[in-house]
Parts: C-alpha cells; sequence; structure tokens
C-alpha cells in the first residue's frame, strides 16, 4: 500500500486521574477502511475527537494527512470529513440547503457546491427529494445523506463515528457500499462501530480496551490470532479481560 | 467569509422554519405592551362608594355629587349606619363614607373636635384601598379644603400612567426573553443534536458559529425594538420626549448583552430544557422582581438593593426611564451606559472562554 494518511505515537488522554487514552499508537494508509472499535468507554470516541481537532491530546503525537493534531488543528480540519453518531444534518433545512451549508462551511464556491450538488441527488437518486425537510425523510436516508454530504468537500479522510447506529440491515448494507465506493476514491475511512458484521468489511481493525488498543490487524489475522470463528468472537474474548466497561 | 455568510442563512432559516416561536417572538412585545398598558394597570377603577347619611345639607350634597361625579367612584346610594359594615362584607360597596351630623358646619360654630367625615374601606386589597383611600380623600376635601392641601405637581408623568412605568420594564424583558433564552436553547439544541459537534469539527472557527447565532437574534430584536417604541408613542401616548437615537443606542447595547448572557448559558447547560429552566430562573425572576420594574428598589432591604446593581436591566430600565419619560438627553445616561458595557464585556469575555475551554 501507498501513502500513511493516519499516524498516532504514544498517544494519551487524561481527565483529572482518569485516563482515557492510554499511550495508544497506530498507522492507516490511504484508501483504508480502518475499523475502530472497542466497548462503550473505551476510549474510541476521545482517540477519534483528538485525531479530528476536537480535543488537545495530554501527550504523544500524531499526524493527519501530514499535519501534526497538536500544531496545525485548523488545517486538519479543512482536510477531513466527519459524520457523528448522532445524526448530523439539519431536519429543519431542505436536502438542499443542508448541502448549500455544508459547501460554504467548506469554502466550496457557489458553482462547485452546484455541480457536486447536482451529482450527489443524481447518484442517491435524491432528485425527487431535493427540496423535502431532512426531517421528513426516512433514517436510512438521512444517513446515506449525511455520509455524502460528509464527503461533499472531497477530503482526504473520513471520520464516521457510530454512522450505522439503529439503521436497518438493509440500508446498512448499502451504507457500505457508499463507504467502499469512497475508499476505492482514494478516500481513507475511519469507522466505529458496535456491529462486529461490519468490522468484517474493514480493510483493518484495531479493539480498544481500557483506553489501550488491544490487538490490531486484518480481521482474518485477528480472527485466526485469537481462535475466533468471527469478529464477534475476538471482541467477546478481548472485552472479558477488560476492567472497565 | 463565505462560511460565514452560509451559517447566518442557515440561522435566518432556522427561524423562519419554525413559524410558531417566530410569531410569538414577533408578537409577544405587542401583546405585552398592549397589556400593561391598557388591561394590567396600578390605577384603581369602579370603586363602588356608598354614603352614610345622618343629617342632608348642603355640603354632604356637594360631597355627595363630586364623588357620583368622578371617573373612578361609582355611587351606590346612601346606607344605613347599622348596615355600613354589612354593605363592605357583602361586596355591595367598597367604601363608604360617614359623614358626621355637623359635616360641613364650619371649625368656629363646631361644639366638639370629633371628625367630621370617616372613611371605610375594604381593605382586602391593601393596594386598592391605599389607592382608593387617596382618591376618597381628595374628592372629600372638596374646595372647602383645598387651600390646606399642599399642591402637588405630578412631573413628567402627571396622570401617574402606569403605562409609562411598564413600557421602559416591558422592553427590560423582552429582550432579555428574546435574545438570552433564545439563543441559550438554539445553541444547546445543535449541542442536543449532535450537529454541534460536526460544526467544531469543520474549519469555522468557533467564534464565528457563535456571532452567526446572534446575528438573526439581534435582527430580530431590531424589529422588536420598533415595534416597542412606535407602539409606547402612537398607542400608549408616551411622550418620547428625549432622544429617540439614545433610546436605540442604549437599548442595542442591552440586546447585545442579553446575546451574551444567553451564549453563557449555553455554556452550562447541556440540554434544550435546562437552558430553559436556568434562563428562567436566572433571569426572568430578577429582571420582574429586581430591577425596578415592578417593586421600586428604593423599598427594599439593603441587601436586595446591594444585589439589583448585579441586574443589567435595573440600569437598562432606569435609563430609559431618563430618556423616555424624563427627555433627558443622552450625556444623562452615561453612567447606565457604561455600567452596561463593562457588564456586556464582563459576560461577552466569560462565556467565551469557557466556551473555548469547553473544546479543550
Amino acid at each position: 500500500m501507498t501513502r500513511t494518511v493516519i499516524s498516532v505515537r504514544e498517544l494519551t488522554k487524561r481527565f483529572g486521574d482518569f485516563t482515557a487514552v492510554d499511550r495508544i499508537s497506530f498507522d492507516v494508509r490511504e484508501g483504508e477502511i480502518f475499523g475502530f472499535l472497542g466497548a462503550n468507554g473505551a476510549g474510541k470516541t476521545t482517540a477519534m475527537r483528538m485525531l479530528c481537532g476536537l480535543s488537545y491530546p495530554t501527550s504523544g503525537s500524531g499526524t493527519v494527512d501530514g499535519f501534526d493534531i497538536m500544531r496545525d488543528g485548523e488545517k486538519i480540519k479543512r482536510r477531513i470529513g466527519y459524520m457523528s453518531q448522532r445524526f448530523s444534518l439539519y431536519d429543519d433545512l431542505t436536502v438542499r440547503e443542508n448541502i448549500r451549508l455544508y459547501g460554504g462551511i467548506y469554502g466550496l464556491g457557489r458553482r462547485q457546491t452546484q455541480e457536486r450538488m447536482e451529482e450527489l441527488l443524481r447518484r442517491l437518486d435524491f432528485m425527487s427529494e431535493r427540496d423535502t425537510l431532512v426531517g421528513s425523510l426516512p433514517l436510512g436516508w438521512k444517513q446515506k445523506l449525511a455520509f455524502s454530504v460528509a464527503t461533499l468537500h472531497r477530503p482526504g479522510v473520513v471520520f464516521l463515528d457510530e454512522p450505522t447506529g439503529g439503521v436497518d440491515p438493509l440500508t446498512r448494507r448499502q451504507f457500505w457500499e457508499m463507504i467502499y465506493e469512497a475508499a476505492a476514491g482514494g478516500t481513507t475511512v475511519f469507522v466505529t462501530t458496535h456491529y462486529m458484521d461490519e468490522a468484517e468489511y474493514c480493510s483493518r481493525v484495531s479493539i480498544m480496551a481500557d483506553g489501550r488498543i488491544r490487538a490490531l490487524d486484518t480481521p482474518a489475522a485477528l480472527k485466526r490470532e485469537f481462535g475466533a470463528a468471527t469478529m464477534d468472537d475476538v471482541f467477546r474474548k478481548i472485552a472479558r479481560e477488560a476492567k472497565r466497561i | 467569509m463565505k462560511g460565514f455568510a452560509s451559517f447566518v442563512k442557515k440561522e435566518i432559516l432556522h427561524i423562519l422554519r419554525d413559524r410558531r416561536t417566530m410569531l410569538i417572538v414577533l408578537l409577544m412585545p405587542a401583546v405585552l405592551m398592549l397589556l400593561f398598558g391598557f388591561a394590567i394597570s396600578t390605577e384603581v377603577n369602579n370603586i363602588d362608594v356608598a354614603a352614610v347619611v345622618p343629617k342632608r345639607s348642603e355640603e354632604v350634597r356637594k360631597a355627595l355629587e363630586r364623588i357620583s361625579n368622578n371617573p373612578y367612584f361609582t355611587y351606590k346610594g346612601t346606607v344605613s349606619q347599622m348596615d355600613a359594615e354589612s354593605c363592605l362584607r357583602s361586596g355591595f360597596a367598597d367604601a363608604v363614607v360617614v359623614f358626621a351630623p355637623d359635616f360641613g358646619v364650619p371649625a368656629e360654630a363646631r361644639t366638639d373636635r370629633r371628625p367630621k367625615v370617616q372613611i371605610m374601606f375594604d381593605a382586602s386589597n391593601s393596594n386598592d384601598a391605599q389607592t382608593g383611600e387617596w382618591y376618597l380623600r381628595g374628592v372629600l376635601a372638596g374646595e372647602s379644603l383645598a387651600a390646606a392641601m399642599p399642591e402637588t405637581r405630578m412631573l413628567y408623568n402627571p396622570q401617574m400612567k402606569s403605562a409609562y412605568n411598564f413600557v421602559p420594564g416591558i422592553m427590560g424583558l423582552i429582550f432579555i426573553l428574546i435574545c438570552a433564552i433564545m439563543t441559550s436553547v438554539s445553541i444547546v439544541r445543535e449541542k442536543e443534536n449532535g450537529t454541534m459537534e460536526v460544526l467544531l469539527v469543520s474549519p469555522v472557527r468557533p467564534l464565528r458559529i457563535i456571532l452567526a447565532k446572534m446575528i438573526p437574534y439581534f435582527l430580530l430584536s431590531c424589529i422588536n425594538l420598533a415595534t416597542i417604541m412606535l407602539l409606547a408613542r402612537f398607542a400608549l401616548g408616551m411622550p418620547m420626549a428625549g432622544s429617540a437615537a439614545g433610546t436605540v443606542g442604549l437599548s442595542m447595547l442591552y440586546v447585545v448583552l442579553a446575546l451574551a448572557l444567553g451564549l453563557f448559558i449555553s455554556t452550562i447547560a447541556d440540554k434544550q430544557a435546562t437552558a430553559l429552566i436556568i434562563s428562567a430562573m436566572l433571569m426572568l425572576l430578577p429582571v420582574i422582581m429586581l430591577s425596578g420594574m415592578i417593586f421600586p428598589i428604593e423599598n427594599m432591604p439593603e441587601i436586595l438593593q446591594f444585589v439589583s446593581c448585579f441586574i443589567p436591566a435595573r440600569w437598562y430600565i432606569d435609563g430609559l426611564r431618563k430618556l423616555m419619560i424624563e427627555g433627558l438627553p443622552f450625556a444623562e445616561v452615561m453612567k447606565e451606559f457604561l455600567i452596561l458595557l463593562a457588564m456586556t464585556a464582563a459576560i461577552m469575555a466569560m462565556s467565551l472562554k469557557k466556551f473555548n475551554d469547553k473544546l479543550e
């Protein structure tokens, strides 16, 4: 594989006495789908927030798309896309208004926004819904739209924080097809999830427990290493040893 | 800057989409003004008065005539001495005027020094009773005693219209309501929905996000300010004696202060409901109770007078009274203006610091 897009060394975040993220190190390569797994409270969200420039690490270092997370947070923000576990578009704006807003936020010109919007609407087959309030769309549609909007400015890396929570299996499947498409187009995908079948779709998976990375490899290699038939079993074995859940 | 413009547009769309809230925000000032101006007033009207007349005389007739001609009183007729109390109790009358048999007889011709007239008032509502008693006293004093009464001139509000008193108070209330409550709720709503995180991950600077939130509410407040001033001038007949520009200037400052307060609340609260409760408890109550809007500050215990110094609305309302009612030039409210300016700067600095701390 090619270039390293995310590189993290000994990254640590402490809140008072509590060490949320404890000296984690890993690399993510360009075009990879990197699964970032862990039970609730294992520290994944905190780690992800540091990578996105939402919080500063207590110690350690890291780069995203070549920029230092300590010093160049603002430059990183321009190069990444983000979609949170909670739905991240505005319910009281229409599909087009939402897309235009994000175009504006990421500094796309009017014409560029217009072009990408039309392309996006066609790809998602949303043309007929372009003036519908997002709030009245079904959840699965919203999530697909949110993903497309998060990649509207063609970011090098897109961070997805439990993007498929509460979505039906069919839509999840379609959602992952979109992720594959984005990755094939060279976008690196950094995704957290609680669904172990989704972990199987990732190029590589890391599993966190108690603020540390306990395992990191391709799904196939992890299953071999832990003598497990599925990713679900791998996850259970690691989670069982964890102290804080 | 492009990001900023699309942000402001988004905020305006949020407000426009929420028709009901927008309507409330735009109509509330007008409704409050008309309510306070016409319906709720501290003037006492329609006082039912009965009289006990043991002996008819020219003076008694004149006094009763004055009572029945007075717009504040409704004359209900005479009752016997024995019924006087029961007609207060039954609600037939709010006040009974008991004339002495020698009412109107000149002092030098009288044999005893008993008061010539007694007023019995239903004081179950002490405010009404007090005000009504003053009216009655004045009416009974009539011409014969006029010479002995001090001549009082009520400056700036000669008719003692309560609307004059309420308009500055309503303004103090409305801007806090719209700016502080609505901004805080709208910022906290984004936190609750998770959209705030998406905005913070974006390259738009947090300060811009906040500013963009404030602008539409600032504009809404300007519309409200215009509504209030027009209603005060043309519907309530306020003098607006001072400089209108001064009133507008002071109000703008107060609006910015209220916006800063809203931002401050949003940094403390994580839920829309919390934001609402904090705003209501921390702002509405003090504004109503401690700003001098309803209860005069001078009558408060010293500790509360001290507390009221920290209520921005107190200074704003004070300044407005000077500008709108007394008609003083803007230079006379410099003190209020500077105090509000200092408060705005302090709140703004505090909330921006807290806002940035939250981001770490």
